[in-house]
């Protein structure tokens, strides 16, 4: 799978889940933008597991993992590495 | 009665599970014999409405409610201590109960917001009660754990019983005091209240019988909740939710599992109060309907290690249907664990 690929499927998840676009720049905190809260975060992390069939373990739960679609991007890929 | 018997085991464990039987770190469960015999609460009077915070908050009342479920919740006077609560709920229970002080085997406090280091409340509480008079001197343990305290307590207690007999569990907490300052904090102040809850555990055969308990800690996460005296109360509410939502399902699964018990037959789930989204979701991963969620979070608010014990001391006075009840909670720590119970003879 491509990164550009990868991204656009994480992109997709995050629509999906706060029911808005992901924001343009990759870095961009979707805490801080509002685009995720609290809730809405064990949601896309579901989703995440779902979409890419991997199990993320509970010591991986770090907020800070999926603050941007970079990190959130690089998380998964370690995962499918 | 038939004696009570470790059921045998279905399924092998996991990977993860083998790591942990190896490593000595879970708390097996063997063949017990504690009852629940009662609860007790008390909850100040002055009533804290999300109309008289919103202002306070820059936020709306519907908001509030809105992110929390919470509507109004109860904050002490600020004479009252956490022991002035955890003895007025203590009294409740005992009166519940059909108890009496002198007759405890142990007391156990659990608080998170108690004002003093040490000693903590327990011994305060035990000698208001009358039990510090008994020629066994009572032992009286703090469990400065917060909101899985009482969880933490009864699962204890369950253990505890055979050896010390009649043993109170009581959560009690002035949550006001860590939050009640200037500036408000909007994302703590809406959510705590202040309150005590009690329950009677004993070898004595009573109206519910522990079955299981399974608890957990992870001190990774530990600066993600928390708070010490003079400091305003920290609270990472993306880490605290990310986890609860895992780790509260998985522990009711772990006590139901090894029970042979389907989410589904159990009557009634009692959680710590913490908000009721979380709730909504935990009742979603088991697949439970939601009405099998007991709620009062929305009249008190997140009493910490109070809620749990005030939710089950209203569920008991409301007459509930007969069969499994599991008491489950997570917090600051992390802590966290479940507790299964059913009916007792």
């Amino acid at each position: 799978m491509s990164d550009a690929t990868r991204r656009q499927r994480l992109r997709a998840l995050i629509q999906k889940v706060s029911g808005k676009p992901a924001p343009a720049d990759d870095e961009e905190s979707l805490f801080e933008s509002g685009l995720l809260d609290s809730f809405a975060l064990p949601d896309l992390v579901g989703a995440i597991e779902e979409e890419f069939g991997v199990k993320i373990p509970d010591s991986d739960l770090n907020p800070r993992k999926f603050d941007s679609v970079e990190r959130m991007d690089d998380y998964v890929a370690s995962r499918l590495a | 009665m038939t004696e009570f018997q470790e059921p045998a085991r279905t399924t092998e464990p996991d990977a993860a599970e083998k790591a942990r039987l190896a490593a000595g770190s879970a708390v097996r469960a063997g063949p017990v014999r504690a009852y629940l015999h009662g609860f007790g609460a008390h909850v100040p009077a002055r009533v804290v409405t999300n109309a008289a915070l919103a202002e306070r908050l820059g936020r709306t009342p519907e908001w509030i409610e809105s992110a929390s479920g919470i509507r109004e919740r109860r904050w002490a006077s600020p004479e009252t201590s956490v022991a002035d609560l955890a003895v007025a709920a203590a009294e409740d229970c005992l009166v519940r109960t059909g108890s009496n002080a002198a007759s405890l085997g142990m007391l156990i406090v659990a608080s998170g917001s108690a004002s003093r280091g040490f000693p903590g409340p327990a011994v305060e509480v035990a000698a208001r009660l009358g039990m510090s008079t008994a020629l066994n001197a009572t032992p009286a343990l703090d469990l400065p754990i917060a909101s899985a305290g009482s969880l933490f307590g009864l699962a204890l207690a369950m253990r505890l019983a055979d050896t010390y007999g009649d043993i109170l569990v009581v959560g009690a907490e002035k949550m006001s005091a860590l939050i009640e300052r200037a500036p408000l904090d909007a994302n703590t102040a809406m959510l705590f209240g202040d309150g005590a809850g009690a329950a009677l555990v004993s070898s004595r055969p009573g109206r519910w019988r522990l079955l299981d308990a399974a608890i957990h800690s992870d001190g990774q996460y530990r600066g993600d909740l928390a708070w010490q005296p003079g400091d305003a109360l920290q609270m990472n509410g993306l880490s605290v939710i990310l986890q609860a939502s895992r780790k509260l399902p998985a522990a009711i699964g772990e006590v139901l599992e090894r029970q042979g018990v389907a989410a589904q037959d159990v009557g009634a789930f009692l959680l710590h109060q913490a908000n009721l989204n979380l709730l909504t979701r935990v009742a979603k991963a088991l697949g439970v309907a939601q009405e099998k969620m007991f709620t009062n979070l929305e009249r008190y608010g997140n009493t910490s290690s109070a809620s749990l014990l005030i939710a089950a001391a209203e569920w008991e006075a409301a007459n509930p249907a007969p069969g499994p009840v599991v008491f489950a909670a997570f917090g600051a720590g992390f802590h966290w664990g479940a507790v299964l119970a059913d009916a007792g003879s």
